[in-house]
């Protein structure tokens, strides 16, 4: 997207009065944000060091906080990764059928669906994940293991009941593709019409027209889109408490019963019997997500920041 | 593209200015034979419904792109396919989503009543009826309270951000922070927001307000980086249009940006609070449960639906109901049908709004 | 005209605030006999009005659910008892901090992170009321195709849930249950992923009761592995969902699944409440208890006829004096109906507790009888 040089200030001289105000506005609106924001990392920093450094029992089998963490952080991350990996082009399919491909009549009803979806309590989604999602994927898994056990992700055992990570990945997956959906929609009807007109006035094909006119132009709002529901796939907690069968460390095992548990929903399960030591170190392992998103979010700012340099050129 | 590449051969045979296309029937037509095609192993080899659909799927998938190649070259196919795929990604999508419709549906219809929506859980006797009235105001004054706070907040940071700011260094923190905060689980600002309300308050402190701020930061993230993405999309042919004519740049924000970008604001603001109003670990902390009716945001304990969900769902009692669903889980069902419905309604409402107010387009 | 779009955008806005105030305006329909929360008092045949609120473990959140209603019942409506299960370790830092009138709590308070003596400082250097409130037998339930009945001694139960024996037809199972058939199906564990007073007290019962398990008592399951659910729910959905499943969760939310008999003293026996309330009477007071605090260090290792050591014992938490009359009140009067014949059969018919025995009940009777405002 080439960024045009737009006005600073319209008027000559003073800016009127209804400028002035609507700005510092904005502008208090934004340090708002900042501040309350800030206020949840400090709370979150002063409540969580002291769980950086406690005695040893404190971290269960872990002998120090980043043993503790570290498969959990595991956890966390290769629940989003396969929440995204499944999500992503599924939720990018619906967001082209609804915008480009669908007549109007089909594509509504579509639209209202997914977005209803986003709505659903993730106690529900962790429900329906237990009771209804994970006893039709044990025979899945069993199949897997005996033919493709090769491949260290199904190396098993199978889990009898269903309620691995891979499951997990696919509940959170659902929960993300209506988030992704609905943004990425609104980007790609944003489109003007006239670049998508000009792109079939040449001959190119709806998926030419697609790649020449419409991704360009939406590339940094389907990044968002990403963005966000990789976010709440990382802070995801109930759902992911209820499905997953949590207990192990590290292991690329998609479907064996032993998995790691996810950064929250391990806050989740522990926080009730917690004693205000073992809170402590709960909220420091937040504090550690929240460090996670940071630098996720940073690398996908400067990738997209990259790639629309190239492209301004 | 180039025109000399695609149209050689049709060209060479008759005198034509169009590429050759399938007929208009053939999707129709690759879709019957897969499906006829497919039908060939699942009755040799005994496979269920879903192994069919499954198999004449991915034929048809396979079948119209290799037919498009051999008429319409490979731009065609590559068109063909990605069209399959597409539709293929919607259709699998909608699967799981419609189960869990279904299945909320399913269980929670045979408990919706009069009673169950007007009645609260208050009881004096163990026989009485009980229903969720109670939980439904929560979530609905807890909600929009939320909502007032956050979206205001929300859209005039955006505002902020893409007109205001353009890549200052407080813009850049700004965008930072909300980045970083769309990743916090949804127990930390509970947690936050619990903490707070103690240090101001004092120790018994339950108050649904302390809910609505605790969704207000899970919802600002949401709100501001939606309408930024929107507000980036509003041409900047448009604002220079206005500024041109002498409107100041605060009412070209409002007259102008603001409607051209309203129809992705509101999703974002729905999509928002769809978000939030499911949020149940927060909620149990800061506003704590109760069995009667508050309408007060400001004073005493305040039940939502989602907190109602999850302690009912916990903890089901024993007592099977003529359903033979056990009292809790009856009630966890129906409210989680009542919440979705009323996110429905609310979605409803949004599109309503966002369709009179936008501005009247070509297209 | 300047204005159009303002106006247009106040106009919906309006309505919806209209509709929420007027939605607002009308209250349940349950609930027209009694008064709004600060009513005042009214002559009534309980006498009390007021809310009474308290918070603590979610294992009794369906029991307080009962005793809120007889309690309201007999306050003709003019009381509400708010319970916020928030889990046992947040509702004792919330009673500590006086948020809250009264903890309902799975272990008792101890020292080992000063709880005690902040309590103890909490309730004006009085020490803290602990009653015995909601005994539940924890059932170890199991899914195996061909068998409905099982006995298994702790040594054979601990081995198992330590990933030791791995099959069903391990000679340790079999020799206890010569009459069935027993198929060479893997064993899968299933144990709580969240901390619980049900796997301390679980953990409790491996640790004392046989020789095999060499893990503390903790609220979190203590072997890694083995197939873990969120929730006594979660925990009944996995064992039903697997084959040759076996896990632990309370009694009365088994549901159709078999559960295993467990050897103590010489026979094999069922958990029942008669059992649970049995062993919570014969077991030794913890040391150093002052009078008004009832924890007990349950018997695991009872050999008495009947009884069932593998239970959840939850407590009640309160002062003993409160500076607040009404408060002191109605903690007094709550608590009395909790522990009183009609609150323990109310609470069973509702979650499936068990209730306390006599003698259990007249001391807790007698010393929340005692609350009084100070």
């Amino acid at each position: 997207m080439a960024t045009t040089v737009v006005a600073e200030d319209t008027g000559q001289g003073k800016p009127r009065l209804g400028d002035r105000v609507f700005s510092r506005l904005a502008l208090v609106a934004g340090i708002a944000i900042l501040v309350a924001l800030a206020a949840v990392f400090i709370f979150l920093a002063i409540e969580g060091v002291p769980g950086l450094a406690k005695p040893a029992e404190f971290y269960g089998e872990a002998s120090s906080f980043w043993g503790y963490v570290a498969p959990l952080l595991f956890g966390t991350v290769l629940a989003a990764v396969i929440a995204l990996v499944v999500a992503v082009p599924l939720s990018w399919g619906i967001a082209l059928t609804v915008s480009h491909y669908a007549p109007k009549r089909v594509a509504t009803p579509i639209a209202y669906v997914i977005d209803l979806l986003a709505a659903v309590p993730s106690v529900v989604f962790g429900l329906w994940g237990i009771s209804v999602l994970a006893p039709r994927l044990s025979p899945v898994y069993q199949w897997l293991e005996e033919h493709a056990g090769w491949i260290p992700f199904f190396a098993g055992p199978a889990s009898t009941t269903g309620r691995t990570i891979l499951t997990a990945g696919i509940v959170l997956a659902i929960m993300i593709i209506p988030i992704i959906t609905a943004i990425s929609r609104e980007v790609f009807s944003q489109t003007p019409r006239l670049h998508e007109e000009a792109a079939l006035a040449l001959g190119a094909t709806r998926w030419e027209m697609l790649r020449l006119a419409v991704f360009p132009y939406a590339r940094s709002g389907m990044v968002s889109a990403v963005m966000l529901g990789l976010g709440r796939a990382l802070g995801e907690t109930m759902a992911v408490a209820m499905v997953l069968s949590a207990g192990g460390g590290i292991s690329f095992n998609l479907i064996s019963s032993t998995n790691p548990a996810s950064i929250a929903s391990n806050i989740a399960s522990n926080y009730k019997e917690g004693t205000p030591g073992k809170i402590q170190v709960l909220i420091a392992t937040g504090l550690v997500l929240f460090l996670v998103t940071f630098l996720v979010n940073f690398a996908a700012r400067w990738v997209v920041q990259r790639s629309e340099r190239r492209l301004a050129r | 593209m180039s025109v000399t590449t695609a149209p050689t051969r049709s060209a060479s045979r008759s005198v034509s200015f169009t590429a050759a296309k399938l007929p208009r029937f053939a999707p129709a037509l690759v879709a019957a034979v897969s499906i006829a095609a497919a039908a060939l192993p699942v009755l040799f080899l005994g496979w269920g419904l879903v192994a069919w659909a499954i198999v004449a799927g991915l034929l048809h998938l396979v079948a119209l792109p290799l037919w498009a190649r051999v008429v319409e070259g490979s731009r065609g196919a590559t068109d063909r396919l990605v069209t399959g795929l597409v539709w293929a990604a919607c259709v699998i999508a909608i699967v799981p989503l419609a189960s869990l419709l279904w299945t909320v549906v399913d269980r929670g219809l045979p408990r919706i009543s009069t009673t169950f929506l007007t009645y609260s859980m208050y009881r004096t006797d163990l026989d009485q009826e009980v229903g969720i009235y109670h939980a439904l105001i929560g979530t609905l004054l807890i909600t929009l309270f939320a909502a007032i706070i956050s979206v205001p907040i929300g859209i005039m940071a955006a505002i902020y951000l893409i007109e205001y700011g353009k890549g200052n260094r407080l813009a850049r923190w700004i965008t930072f922070l909300v980045d970083v905060m769309t990743g916090i689980p949804s127990i930390v600002a509970g947690l936050f927001a619990f903490a707070l309300f103690i240090l101001i308050f004092g120790p018994s402190t339950r108050v649904g307000i302390g809910g609505s701020v605790a969704l207000s930061l899970l919802m600002i993230p949401i709100v501001v980086r939606s309408t930024e993405e929107m507000l980036r999309l509003v041409p900047d042919e448009l604002r220079e249009a206005s500024y041109a004519l002498g409107v100041p740049k605060w009412r070209t924000i409002v007259k102008v940006v603001l409607p051209t970008a309203l129809g992705g604001i509101v999703t974002g603001v729905t999509l928002a609070i769809a978000r939030v109003v499911g949020e149940t670990a927060p909620l149990l902390l800061i506003a704590g449960l109760t069995t009667r009716t508050n309408f007060n945001v400001f004073a005493d304990r305040m039940t939502t639906l989602p907190v109602l969900i999850f302690t009912q769902n916990a903890n089901p009692g024993i007592a099977e109901t003529p359903g033979g669903m056990r009292p809790g889980l009856e009630i966890a069902w129906g409210g989680a049908l009542v919440l979705i419905v009323i996110v429905m309604v609310l979605n409803l409402v949004a599109r309503i709004i966002g369709r009179v107010f936008a501005p009247k387009t070509g297209h | 005209m300047n204005r159009t779009s303002f106006r247009k955008a106040l106009a919906p806005s309006v309505a919806v605030l209209a509709l929420s105030i007027s939605l607002t305006a009308c209250g349940a329909g349950n609930e027209t006999s009694a008064g709004s929360d600060d009513s005042g008092s009214s002559e009534t045949s309980g006498g009390l009005s007021g809310d009474l609120n308290g918070a603590g473990a979610s294992s009794q959140e369906k029991a307080q659910g009962a005793w809120a209603t007889g309690f309201q019942g007999m306050n003709d409506g003019n009381v509400t008892v708010n319970y916020d299960p928030v889990g046992s370790g947040d509702g004792r830092t919330n009673f500590i901090e006086g948020g809250v009138s009264f903890a309902g709590s799975d272990s008792y308070l101890n020292d080992d992170e000063g709880e005690l003596s902040a309590a103890k400082e909490r309730c004006n250097g009085e020490d803290p009321i602990e009653v015995p409130a909601y005994v539940s037998p924890i059932a170890v339930a199991f899914n195996l195709e061909g068998v409905d009945s099982l006995n298994l001694d702790a040594d054979t139960i601990a081995q198992i849930f330590d990933n030791k024996i791995t099959t069903w037809n391990d000679p340790a199972i079999a020799d206890q249950n010569p009459d069935a058939d027993l198929p060479d199906t893997a064993i899968t564990p299933v144990h709580r992923s969240d901390d619980s007073g049900t796997t301390k007290n679980f953990t409790d019962y491996l640790g004392k009761a046989s020789s095999s398990w060499s893990y503390e008592a903790e609220d979190a399951f203590p072997v890694k592995g083995g197939e873990a659910a969120e929730g006594t729910s979660g925990v009944v959905s996995a064992i039903s969902g697997g084959d040759g499943t076996i896990g632990y969760a309370d009694e009365s939310q088994v549901g159709d699944l078999s559960v295993v008999k467990v050897l103590v003293g010489e026979e094999y026996v069922a958990p029942s409440a008669e059992g649970a309330a049995l062993v919570v009477e014969s077991s030794p007071a913890a040391e150093g208890r002052a009078d008004v605090d009832m924890a007990v260090d349950i018997d695991r290792t009872t050999t008495e006829s009947g009884a069932y050591p593998v239970v959840l014992l939850s407590y009640l938490i309160a002062c003993q004096t409160y500076e607040d009359q009404n408060e002191a009140d109605l903690v007094k009067g709550y608590l009395s109906y909790i522990v009183s014949d009609e609150g323990q059969q109310a609470a069973s018919e509702e979650a499936g507790s068990a209730p306390l025995s006599s003698t259990v009940a007249e001391k807790a009777q007698s010393i929340v009888g005692a609350i009084s405002a100070g």
